[in-house]
């Protein structure tokens, strides 16, 4: 097996709240190689910037990560302590967040705190790290980066802000940059300049992105793989074209459908119907299966396993099991044995002669391997 | 296929009748929406989960049901000095809690009758001390709740006034607030007791308030005049920030009048911040009566309050401690447990703490 | 006199002084110069990035602020007036750039007029009195305008929103805040709907909603439309959603038309530059296109409106730019079929 820069396995992450515990994040798994930009897409509440905390620690007080692993370079950081982790962020990965206002310090000058971030990590001294803060905004297209050193963050546009963030991220030349809706604040002629900006950059240093968004459209300009969250949990992972073009989650296709595009202007939407899910309230099977129109008995009651539909394309939706039926029958239909066809599509036939579910995975690599 | 084969965690078999379309019905029983709750319900039930605010409200209606059974039971008045037999018992000056005088313990043993015990003793005029205690905890309480009550309606009042008009009238009220602020208010208590004492002496003299006396009256006047300014501040601050929300624009586009916005939408979104600051201003009112008290500005003998009490004991300090204990322990509990309680409600209520 | 236009708007200039120094304050120019017109039972979107004074405009329009210049009229009568237009409907100002005073200004009272232009805001957390039940919100615009007679015919007509908007009835005793955010939307247009308006203002009322949600929202808002005649004024910054549910398009930036035209025509053949790169930054949802396709990326940011650039606001950011653009503003001038730019581009 090869090894990943950042590996996460089956995490969960879940918050106390005054109404009871909320599992934000239920077991999600991905892999993110080096310089490979990954987008974790997801409406509010599904879980996908709660697992971008969870990478770099910095829940909320009441929240904490209550399974799995997270592998940097092999070593798992959620069993690292506070002085690691402190080295962790910035160094090996960094954030930038939605809101440029309340990210930055507005009583220090942009200057101060770009040269005091690339000071914690680096034994620089103070004229080289102020070298250091005017490359980096030059870097990122701040114009006159000399005279915006001695400003405050309040002077600066939404779209500036943004840049000097991402300039602060990228002080100390992470491995990973994990941007957190970072466009979501700003408008469309900004949020296309920043997109640009980002792809440079990558282009440039070579870090890994993981962009978390709700706009299936940044998603699609910037990422190389997709992971599609819904409820805490990952619906279905692959490469950006397999999402788009041959999503295989009810939750992607209706995704899919409901944004107006330009070819079918003029034609009605078709949404997702029913609500948003409860955190607090979540059904015992597919956390989608509320709102899913192909919803079967089986997805109220358990929850669907990952399966690969695809090279680098794998989802959870049992619509996928019930289609691999087809295959046991052929299968068996031509002479493979029982077991054969169990382990490829997860089908037995019972004493009766009827059909059931009953997967059985080759224990290394498992069926997701 | 050399791999162990492991079975996947399902603990049995699923038939292919499960994967049979589920219906509407069935989907619908998994989307459950949480329990109907009222902003006011959620909150007392936070409240009731913070066992300092819980401790705060049993110890507070402990002594509620005190002062109010209390004096039904004891058969001693704040203001009567002891008796025996129908004379005047000398001998009871500054007794010990739980002890009796000589007359009594003569007189006990003659009738064989029990008589009620003083439980904090008496004073140096003969007077039994829980039932003065018990009196001034009320007077203290009473002019507490009273004077927050002035406080909060004048506040709210011209808070929102200021807050809802805005523009030159908030200019012309909040000045007015700002030159209200920076009087000192201890000087002004002083200054309307004498004045009042003067004036108003006369005119009250045989009505209720001449027992409450022309230095509460005063202390009233006082709170109704200067400490409703930081109500007020807080109430348009409040308002500001109300006024700013989409559904105060939206009650006006639908063509609601400025009155209606202010009762329905307005105030009511106001009420929980002005709860807990009335929680939070009676403790401190009765600490203003208490050490007006103590300087014997407070309530006309012989009616008493915990400050005045503290300061009648202060005089005999070192011989007899307790007297000055039980109403400087009486304040501490009432001003603690009603800032726990204040503490408490703005944890349960405060939309800015709500998560 | 009755007109083909439902809601008209002319010249509407709306200025906020902001304090600038100890006793000075400067003119922020929210609305400068605005005109557009509605005919009954269509939709106009109106799109520009923030700060570009789009919800300014609505809420100008519903005299929630006093407007500074221009006039309004509601199905052909003025309801308000600033009386700085001329004979010929000029704007006219004076020496100090300011709107001309020809008449005094005239306002009417906007009472009877709530009953027929109605808002539905974006903000489905903040639009919702949290102490109210779904039925007293719903409710109140009947309480305000009396148009019930019994505690029953209220509570009727209540229900009867409720459903037309698909809520679930049982829900009319619940809190705003018991709600998910495309639920308590619903919530907001059933009480822009319950005085019957002919014309809503819909200021982003789906931009804080997710993407699912979104659809059912602006779903909705086209059924409407199609039961009960309304027209709107969507406004919104998300270009693909304006241009599905409106039938003309405007374009402002800086407190300034740029371009008005129908859907299509300002979708497939923009004019002004501003537009055009406006419709080139929208991120596609295909990443095929996404990769073929060139954007034309804005150069800097959207000067303050404090500073607005002399003559064409835009000339700051665009590559066409010439001298005449710094002179003179350009004026909004029909390119054909209705097609209204505000360039000195040909």
């Amino acid at each position: 097996m090869s090894e990943h820069l950042l590996s996460v396995k089956d995490l969960h992450t879940s918050f106390t709240t005054d109404n009871g515990e909320v599992h934000a994040v239920n077991g999600v798994s991905f892999n993110l190689d080096a310089g490979k930009v990954l987008g974790i897409v997801g409406e509010s509440g599904s879980g996908k910037s709660v697992t971008a905390y969870s990478i770099m620690q910095i829940l909320a007080d009441n929240g904490r990560i209550t399974g799995g692993s997270v592998e940097y370079k092999g070593q798992d950081i959620t069993k690292w302590n506070r002085h690691q982790m402190a080295g962790f962020r910035g160094k090996c990965c960094s954030i930038i967040f939605q809101d440029p206002m309340t990210s930055l310090n507005p009583v220090f000058t942009i200057g101060n705190q770009l040269e005091e971030a690339i000071r914690l990590h680096t034994n620089k001294n103070r004229a080289e790290a102020k070298a250091r803060a005017i490359e980096m905004l030059t870097l990122v297209g701040v114009n006159e980066p000399a005279k915006r050193v001695k400003q405050y963050p309040y002077e600066l546009s939404g779209g500036m802000r943004q840049r000097v963030m991402i300039a602060m991220a990228l002080a100390c030349e992470p491995d990973i940059l994990i941007a957190d809706e970072p466009t979501t604040a700003l408008d469309v002629t900004i949020q296309a300049q920043i997109l640009e900006l980002m792809q440079e950059l990558q282009k440039k240093l070579g870090m890994a992105i993981i962009m978390v968004t709700h706009d299936l459209g940044v998603i699609a300009t910037m990422c190389d793989e997709i992971i599609v969250m819904y409820g805490g949990r990952v619906c279905e992972r692959g490469t950006a074209d397999e999402i788009f073009y041959n999503p295989s989650h009810e939750y992607t296709k209706g995704l899919l459908r409901s944004i107006p595009s330009t070819e079918r202007m003029k034609e009605r939407l078709v949404p997702i119907a029913g609500n948003p899910i409860n955190l607090l309230n979540m059904p015992a099977g597919c956390a989608f299966c509320t709102r899913c129109d192909k919803a079967m008995k089986v997805c109220l009651d358990y929850v669907p396993m990952e399966r690969r539909v695809a090279k680098d394309h794998l989802a959870s939706c049992w619509l996928n099991d019930l289609a691999l039926e087809e295959k046991a029958k052929e299968m068996a239909a031509a002479g493979e044995s029982a077991e054969a066809v169990q382990l490829a599509t997860g089908w037995v036939q019972n004493e009766g002669g009827e059909w059931a579910f009953d997967p059985i995975v080759a224990e290394e690599g498992g069926a997701d391997a | 296929m050399n791999k162990p084969l492991k079975k996947h965690l399902f603990s049995s078999q699923i038939n292919l009748a499960k994967f049979s379309p589920a219906s509407e019905e069935e989907k619908s029983q998994q989307e459950v929406m949480s329990e109907s709750t009222t902003f006011f319900r959620d909150g007392m039930k936070k409240l009731l989960r913070n066992p300092l605010a819980v401790g705060a409200i049993i110890v507070l209606v402990v002594l509620i049901l005190t002062i109010i059974i209390a004096p039904m039971v004891i058969p001693y008045g704040y203001d009567e000095i002891l008796k025996v037999g129908g004379k005047r018992d000398k001998t009871a000056a500054n007794l010990a809690p739980f002890t009796w005088s000589e007359n009594e313990q003569k007189y006990m043993e003659e009738t064989g009758e029990q008589l009620f015990p003083h439980i904090f003793g008496t004073d140096k005029l003969c007077r039994d001390y829980f039932a003065r205690v018990i009196y001034g905890t009320r007077v203290s309480l009473a002019v507490g709740l009273f004077a927050s009550i002035l406080v909060m309606v004048i506040g709210v009042l011209y808070g929102s006034i200021a807050g809802y008009a805005g523009g030159k009238v908030d200019l012309v009220l909040m000045r007015i607030c700002d030159i209200i602020y920076s009087l000192p208010d201890l000087l002004m208590v002083i200054l309307l007791s004498v004045v009042l004492r003067e004036t108003l002496g006369a005119a009250i003299a045989g009505t209720v308030f001449a027992k409450l006396g022309t230095n509460m009256l005063s202390l009233f006047i006082v709170f109704g005049l200067l400490y409703w300014v930081g109500m007020a501040r807080l109430v348009r601050g409040q308002i500001l920030t109300i006024k700013e929300n989409e559904y105060v624009l939206a009650a006006r586009t639908i063509g609601t009048k400025p009155s209606r916005i202010l009762k329905k939408h307005i105030l009511p979104n106001c009420l929980s911040v002005i709860i807990i600051s009335v929680a939070l201003q009676v403790p401190s009112a009765i600490f203003t009566e208490s050490y007006l008290s103590f300087l014997g500005l407070g309530v006309s003998q012989p009616m008493p309050s915990l400050g005045s009490l503290a300061n009648e004991a202060r005089g005999a300090l070192q011989a007899y401690p307790f007297q000055l204990v039980f109403p400087a322990l009486m304040i501490c509990l009432i001003v603690l447990s009603l800032n726990l309680l204040g503490d408490g409600l703005r944890d349960a209520f405060d939309p800015k703490l709500r998560r | 006199m009755s007109s083909e236009y439902l809601v008209e708007v002319e010249h509407l200039k709306q200025y906020f002084p902001i304090r600038t120094g100890f006793a000075t304050t400067t003119p922020l120019k929210a609305v400068d110069d605005v005109s557009f017109a509605i005919k009954p039972g269509e939709t106009l979107g109106l799109v520009g990035e923030s700060g570009c004074g789009k919800t300014t405009v609505g809420r100008s329009l519903l005299q929630l602020y006093q407007p500074t210049g221009g006039r309004i009229k509601y199905n052909g009568e003025v309801i308000f007036d600033a009386g700085d237009l001329n004979d010929q409907g000029e704007p006219q100002v004076d020496e100090k750039g300011n709107p001309a005073r020809l008449r005094k200004p005239h306002t009417v009272n906007m009472l009877p007029y709530r009953k027929q232009m109605q808002m539905v805001f974006q903000d489905p957390y903040s639009s919702l009195n949290p102490r109210m039940t779904v039925e007293d919100i719903i409710g109140e615009p009947l309480d305000v305008h009396k148009l019930y007679s019994t505690k029953a015919e209220r509570r009727e007509k209540v229900l009867h929103l409720m459903e037309l908007v698909g809520l679930n009835s049982e829900h009319a005793t619940r809190y705003a805040h018991e709600f998910s955010g495309g639920q308590r939307q619903r919530i907001g247009i059933a009480r822009a709907l319950a005085v019957d308006p002919r014309f809503i203002v819909c200021d982003e009322p789906v931009s804080a909603l997710d993407v699912s949600i979104q659809a059912q929202v602006v779903n909705m808002f086209e059924d409407l439309q199609h039961k009960l005649g309304v027209a709107y004024l969507f406004i919104a910054h998300d270009l693909l959603v304006v241009n599905h549910i409106s039938d003309r398009i405007a374009v402002m930036y800086l407190g300034k038309m740029m371009e008005m035209a129908e859907a299509d025509e300002l979708m497939n053949n923009p004019i002004h530059p501003y537009t055009q790169s406006l419709l080139s930054a929208v991120p596609m949802p295909d990443p095929k296109l996404a990769r073929s396709r060139k954007r034309i990326v804005l150069e800097g940011d959207v000067p303050s409106p404090l500073k607005a650039p002399s003559g064409c606001p835009f000339r700051t950011r665009c590559r066409y730019a010439t001298e005449q653009c710094a002179a003179q503003r350009p004026p909004f001038t029909d390119r054909g079929n209705g097609h209204m730019v505000a360039c000195w581009n040909k």
